[in-house]
């Protein structure tokens, strides 16, 4: 009798519990729409929602378009969680370094039918560099509406004080490689005690953003067909011991451990995307923005990019498809592009994004984000990318200790990878 | 329970009920015992819904989980029967991320527990200043968890505050969180600090229960103060040592927000615990299944310690003998 007595309370809390947090069965009603970003930044948010505003006033089936925001560091490990917890956004930015992972799986709607039905949407002026990573059997997965390429921030009050060349004098010379912008980030070390050169994001964990170091000396971490490691090639061995010997012999670069923000003016020079540029708003210090320096190879520039994509398992595919459309038509990508370079050739002028980017010179523009687009190697990305990840991380950090033996270590990575980029 | 139950019951009707009514009325089924029985089920009805809810089903369902391979992405979901048990069996991490969960919680719960008594022991003397430091220890319970830690990952950093106090007494500190054997030192004593206040109020409250004729008696027989210790303190305390080992296991192999804070299982492999490892094959890797395989033994593990530690009771626990 007790037992029954339990299971009938039980199943009564239960019950009650269940239809507070139920959904409620799909209705005909206009829909609300929620878009998954990493951006928290307000002027992001602020013209996002205007973008949205507008949309919802001409289409009476969206009620609403919500953008959430999640941390960068957690963001697709936060996604992934809300897709299984049966809570998926309607839209959501992916990462290039998931980019893979989420085209061919089949999680995202392809695009192609409605972004060539909206009127006038000009699908063909996609630059092909910005949307290959997105595509998988010629169809389009997501929108790449940013492709930001890695340029070097120059804290020029640090260069000055410490007396070496300033890259802006090393580039008119024609002598801006990695050779002489490690000696000025050794100079700015050793005379101002601040850091010299930080690769940003990387913090001897993020590794995949040292491919805008070894790129310069032609080194991959893998093949272009993903099935064979590079990191033991003798590119990327040359590439590392220079990067190895900056860190701990010239100190050019904070070692592992110390924490140097170019933003706050702790540092010389740092490597990161231009769309950072906005950080640089009311900033004391004097700055400027120049290319990856050249490497033994040359000139080079990488890119990285975000995607907007419609999750196939959202409850409003066809609504998200039609605002995505919307949010990314040729007038609407004009308004991002102050702070996502667009993918689309029409905008990327150098006077038009000037017009958006006032921070920018149109020299730096050029240089920087038109030729870099056109131009750039997109970092690192695999299918399985999550794992490669922690696998590459893991079998590098022998690496950064004084004594590393650059080689053995690089050997290591590629015994650690193989079965990976095998599968 | 029952008492008070029907105690509160019934002056609840005599309030409520006008005098003349009958508010005892036995029909049939609806009797006093199963009234009292419905009044104690619902007593406990908000923390067994709570357990069934959030511990029964969810328990249940990771069993079900390891049973298949749930691709998120793609939104399949497909039985493999032992598949993912066959998978962990082969694991070539798995070795070594036991053997860092071993030595984790082996570290963790000797330097846990004898700080922990060590501090009782001290603080249990009637001396001045004992509840300064008394709320000094145990001041760091309190504290949120990730804030303790993000604080600790500054002041471990190569040029944090921990190396800049080692550098004033000229000593050159090493990179703690960077470090094969200092990163897993580092989120040991990270944790223990963390911790360590409550064991020690639970010690002190067992130390203030020891009788103190027993110590009159002992010193009269000639005892020294480590036989008073080893023959009357902690064979009294035993209960108490029981149930801190056991809640310090169970904790120590839970160990998640220092690891994801502080060293994200690195550098290498030299601090990614069995939690840790679970969460990137899952939550980073969208391996569910596997992951709920992983959940699997971790359960088994924290079940057959606690088992074990429980049935050992009987050999020196004072009060079970």
């Amino acid at each position: 009798m007790r037992n029954r007595l339990t299971a009938v309370v039980a199943l009564t809390a239960l019950l009650g519990l269940t239809a507070c947090g139920g959904d409620s069965a799909e209705s005909d009603g206009p829909v609300t729409l929620r878009m998954t970003t990493w951006s928290a930044n307000e002027a992001h948010l602020k013209l996002f929602n205007e973008i949205a505003a507008e949309y919802t006033a001409t289409n009476p089936d969206v009620a609403g378009i919500t953008f959430d925001p999640i941390p960068f560091e957690s963001y697709t490990t936060t996604l992934t969680t809300q897709i299984a917890g049966g809570n998926p956004p309607d839209l959501a930015w992916v990462l290039e370094n998931s980019a893979p992972d989420f085209v061919t799986s089949g999680a995202l709607v392809p695009l192609d039918d409605t972004l060539k039905g909206a009127e006038g949407y000009g699908f063909d002026e996609l630059a092909p560099a910005a949307t290959k990573l997105w595509q998988a059997d010629g169809k389009l997965y997501a929108y790449p509406f940013s492709t930001s390429p890695f340029g070097v921030f120059v804290n020029t009050d640090l260069v000055k004080s410490s007396g070496a060349q300033s890259p802006a004098e090393l580039i008119a010379a024609g002598q801006w490689t990695w050779q002489n912008a490690l000696a000025t980030a050794k100079a700015v070390q050793a005379e101002t005690g601040k850091a010299g050169l930080v690769v940003r994001d990387f913090d001897y964990k993020g590794w995949d953003f040292l491919s805008t170091v070894w790129t310069g000396w032609g080194a991959q971490a893998w093949s272009e067909d993903g099935r064979t490691c590079g990191f033991n090639s003798a590119e990327m061995v040359e590439a590392m011991t220079v990067l190895h010997r900056g860190i701990f012999v010239d100190k050019a670069l904070p070692g592992p451990g110390t924490t140097a923000d170019f933003f706050a003016g702790e540092a010389g020079m740092t490597i990161t995307q231009i769309s950072r540029a906005s950080l640089l708003e009311g900033q004391k210090f004097g700055w400027d923005l120049v290319p990856l320096p050249a490497g033994p190879k040359g000139e080079y520039a990488v890119i990285g990019q975000g995607g907007m994509g419609v999750l196939k398992q959202g409850r409003n595919a066809e609504a998200a498809a039609d605002f995505l459309a919307y949010l990314t038509n040729p007038a609407n990508s004009a308004k991002l592009a102050q702070f996502f370079p667009p993918p689309r050739t029409s905008l990327l002028t150098a006077e038009t994004l000037a017009k958006t980017n006032p921070l920018l010179s149109p020299e730096q523009l050029q240089e920087v984000v038109i030729d870099g687009i056109a131009d750039g190697v997109v970092k690192p990305s695999h299918t399985g990318q999550a794992e490669l990840n922690q696998a590459v991380r893991a079998a590098l950090d022998p690496l950064w200790r004084p004594d590393a033996d650059v080689r053995g270590v690089l050997d290591g990575v590629c015994t650690a990878i193989t079965p990976l980029l095998a599968k | 329970m029952s008492v008070l139950t029907r105690d509160t019951v019934g002056r609840a009707g005599g309030r409520s009920a006008p005098t003349g009514s009958a508010p005892h009325r036995r029909r049939g089924w609806w009797t006093t015992r199963r009234r009292d029985q419905l009044a104690g089920l619902l007593f406990v009805a908000p923390q067994l819904v709570g357990s069934v809810l959030f511990v029964l089903i969810p328990l249940g369902l990771v069993f079900w989980y390891s049973l298949h391979e749930w691709n998120v992405l793609a939104g399949t979901f497909e039985f493999v029967g032992a598949d993912n048990y066959q998978a962990m069996a082969d694991d070539p991490n798995l070795p070594s991320v036991l053997r860092v969960t071993a030595l984790f919680s082996i570290g963790l719960v000797v330097f846990n527990l004898s700080l922990a008594l060590l501090l009782a022991v001290l603080l249990n003397q009637r001396l001045r200043g004992t509840v300064v430091f008394r709320t000094l220890f145990f001041s760091p319970v309190v504290v949120s968890l990730v804030a303790w830690t993000i604080v600790w990952g500054f002041l471990l950093q190569d040029n944090g505050g921990v190396n800049g106090a080692l550098g004033v007494a000229g000593v050159d500190g090493p990179n703690w969180l960077r470090g094969d054997w200092t990163a897993l030192l580092s989120v040991i004593v990270v944790q223990v600090v963390k911790n360590v206040g409550l064991n020690m109020v639970l010690f002190l409250a067992a130390l203030q229960g020891v009788p103190a004729e027993l110590y009159e008696a002992a010193r009269v027989e000639g005892a020294n103060a480590w036989t008073r210790f080893r023959r009357i303190t902690v064979p009294l305390i035993s209960p108490t040592i029981l149930l801190t080992s056991i809640i310090t296991v169970v904790g120590s192999l839970q160990v998640f927000a220092q690891i994801a804070v502080l060293t994200q299982g690195g550098p290498g492999t030299s601090t990614t615990v069995l939690v840790y490892y679970l969460y990137q094959r899952a939550f980073q890797f969208h391996q569910f299944g596997y992951g709920a395989t992983l959940s699997v033994l971790l359960f088994l593990i924290v079940l057959v310690l606690t088992v074990v530690q429980w049935r050992m009771r009987r050999k020196w626990v004072f009060h079970e003998q």
